[in-house]
């Protein structure tokens, strides 16, 4: 692993993004239309955005971060210039952690803006302080981002990528907790969900809007980071310098 | 004597699924010449290339790039890969392709100024890659390779779909670099081509066929083009292999049948 080759990686990856306006727009606003949308569903039933506000507060910015981060490099695999750098002094380690890096300076920006609109625009009832809700909806776009590098090893095509997103994210949401409480879950699928590490995020998530302080809060963001830095290893695990 | 050398390829055998792309290459390329490899698509010109820069997996064999084993840690600072279809960031500009490459190789800040100069790129150095002409992506791409000084610049097809210009221009270009003692590995389909060059390799479907110089070429085959001399090659190969696989497949019939 190489520092400066890693912050030369990142700056590339923000200053293609930089090219790409519309996609700086829909990353950083999209999660918060959606927050939104939300909000004005629940507008006429009092307290159940307050309940739900802040776990979906986890989902989007995990849900783009998957997406983009695995598109963005497929692209380089597909285009060539992956080839290329694997023939360049660049280590593998380098390559992930620059995409990792890049990506979550976009998540910080995105989870600021998406928690200020929740907190400020919806009035998201929050108990505990606001910097933690940013933390986690930061490490949540990072396991996202983490999860889309690893994804995108075994995608060929764009349309493949995509298709791995309720492959690998849907069961996350429909098991995370959000739909119903994890211990109301038959025993299999509360196992299951003991397993995903979105559950702990919205685990995280609630702990903040009720509150809670400490290892309630800091253990399950812990566990989501564990899991974000086992699909970065995976992922550099499965980029190869030599293919067939 | 090995300094003269800078490939050196022995036994090599390359798998893609059942098929066989390559099954017992051997070849020597000399230093600070141009080399050109030239063949039909899909006989395996992209494959060789890639076993060169070492991102080709392969099944068995040795190959050795200026001296050390192909795909070794040294050797990434000395060669240098361009890709079929350039291989650039089309939403960078110029210059943030150039500077990444440079940064990645801890190229000293002016070599990106330099390599500039020597594609003639200078005025479009802000632009986005993506807003240039073939020409020009392909010369971002070959910009790319001459960061860092390499002493090997392997180029995969760099003229194709170019103007006759340009090419004559890149050419030139891959001239000069040679006069410096660079040594070029260029593939083309382009048979013209093959007169630019100081030595050629032959390919047809994952063989060399032959390994020869341009001059050679036209002599050996009597041919007035490299296009007709290439044919001519390639009809002599047709004879001689299908004569060896019939061969082949005679000996295995008999052993077949020895074996019931």
């Amino acid at each position: 692993m190489n520092g400066s080759r890693m912050f030369a990686t990142a700056g590339r990856v923000l200053g293609q993004l930089r090219h790409d306006p519309r996609s700086i727009a829909l990353m950083v606003i999209a999660p918060s239309l959606l927050v939104g949308l939300f909000a004005w569903l629940f507008s006429d039933q009092d307290g159940v955005f307050d309940r739900f506000g802040g776990a979906i507060l986890a989902l989007f910015p995990f849900v783009v971060m998957f997406l983009v981060t695995s598109i963005t490099t497929l692209r380089e695999r597909r285009s060539g210039t992956l080839e290329r750098l694997m023939t360049t002094p660049l280590d593998k380690a380098d390559f992930i952690l620059g995409y990792a890096l890049a990506f979550g300076l976009m998540a910080l920006l995105q989870a600021g803006i998406t928690v200020s609109f929740a907190v400020g625009v919806c009035g998201l009832d929050v108990e505990g302080p606001l910097w933690q809700l940013g933390l986690v909806a930061v490490v949540d776009a990072l396991l996202g981002t983490a999860l889309g590098l690893f994804a995108s090893a075994f995608a060929q095509t764009e349309f493949q990528a995509v298709q791995f997103m309720p492959l690998l994210v849907f069961p996350q949401i429909i098991l995370g907790g959000l739909f119903m409480p994890r211990d109301q879950m038959p025993d299999v699928l509360q196992a299951v969900s003991d397993w995903l590490p979105l559950s702990y995020a919205i685990d995280a998530i609630n702990a903040v809007a009720a509150g809670d302080e400490g290892w309630d809060v800091f253990g399950p963001v812990l566990i989501v980071v564990a899991f974000a830095v086992g699909a970065l290893v995976l992922a550099s695990l499965t980029l190869r310098r030599r293919t067939p | 004597m090995m300094n003269n050398v800078a490939v050196a390829i022995s036994q090599l055998r390359v798998r893609r699924g059942r098929t066989h792309v390559f099954d017992g290459v051997d070849l020597v390329i000399p230093r600070g010449q141009i080399t050109g490899l030239l063949g039909p698509s899909g006989c395996g010109k992209t494959t060789l290339m890639r076993s060169i820069v070492g991102v080709q997996k392969i099944a068995s064999g040795e190959v050795t790039v200026l001296g050390e084993p192909a795909g070794s840690r040294r050797l990434r600072h000395r060669a240098a890969y361009g890709t079929q279809g350039g291989a650039v960031y089309g939403d960078l500009s110029v210059r943030q392709n150039l500077a990444y490459v440079a940064a990645l190789l801890r190229a000293p800040r002016h070599d990106v100024d330099r390599v500039l100069d020597e594609v003639g790129l200078r005025a479009q150095s802000g632009q986005l890659v993506d807003s240039l002409s073939g020409g020009q992506r392909t010369r971002v791409s070959l910009a790319m390779a001459l960061i860092g000084s390499p002493e090997l610049i392997v180029l995969d097809e760099p003229t194709v779909g170019l103007d006759p210009v340009l090419r004559a221009e890149l050419w030139e270009l891959f001239r000069g670099l040679a006069d410096r003692g660079v040594t070029m590995i260029v593939s083309s389909h382009v048979m013209d081509e093959a007169l630019r060059c100081d030595r050629l390799l032959l390919m047809r479907e994952g063989r060399i066929i032959a390994d020869t110089t341009p001059a050679a070429l036209l002599e050996d085959t009597g041919a007035a083009d490299p296009d007709a001399a290439f044919l001519t090659l390639i009809e002599r190969d047709r004879g001689i292999h299908s004569d060896t696989r019939r061969s082949r497949r005679e000996a295995r019939g008999q052993h077949e049948e020895a074996g019931e």
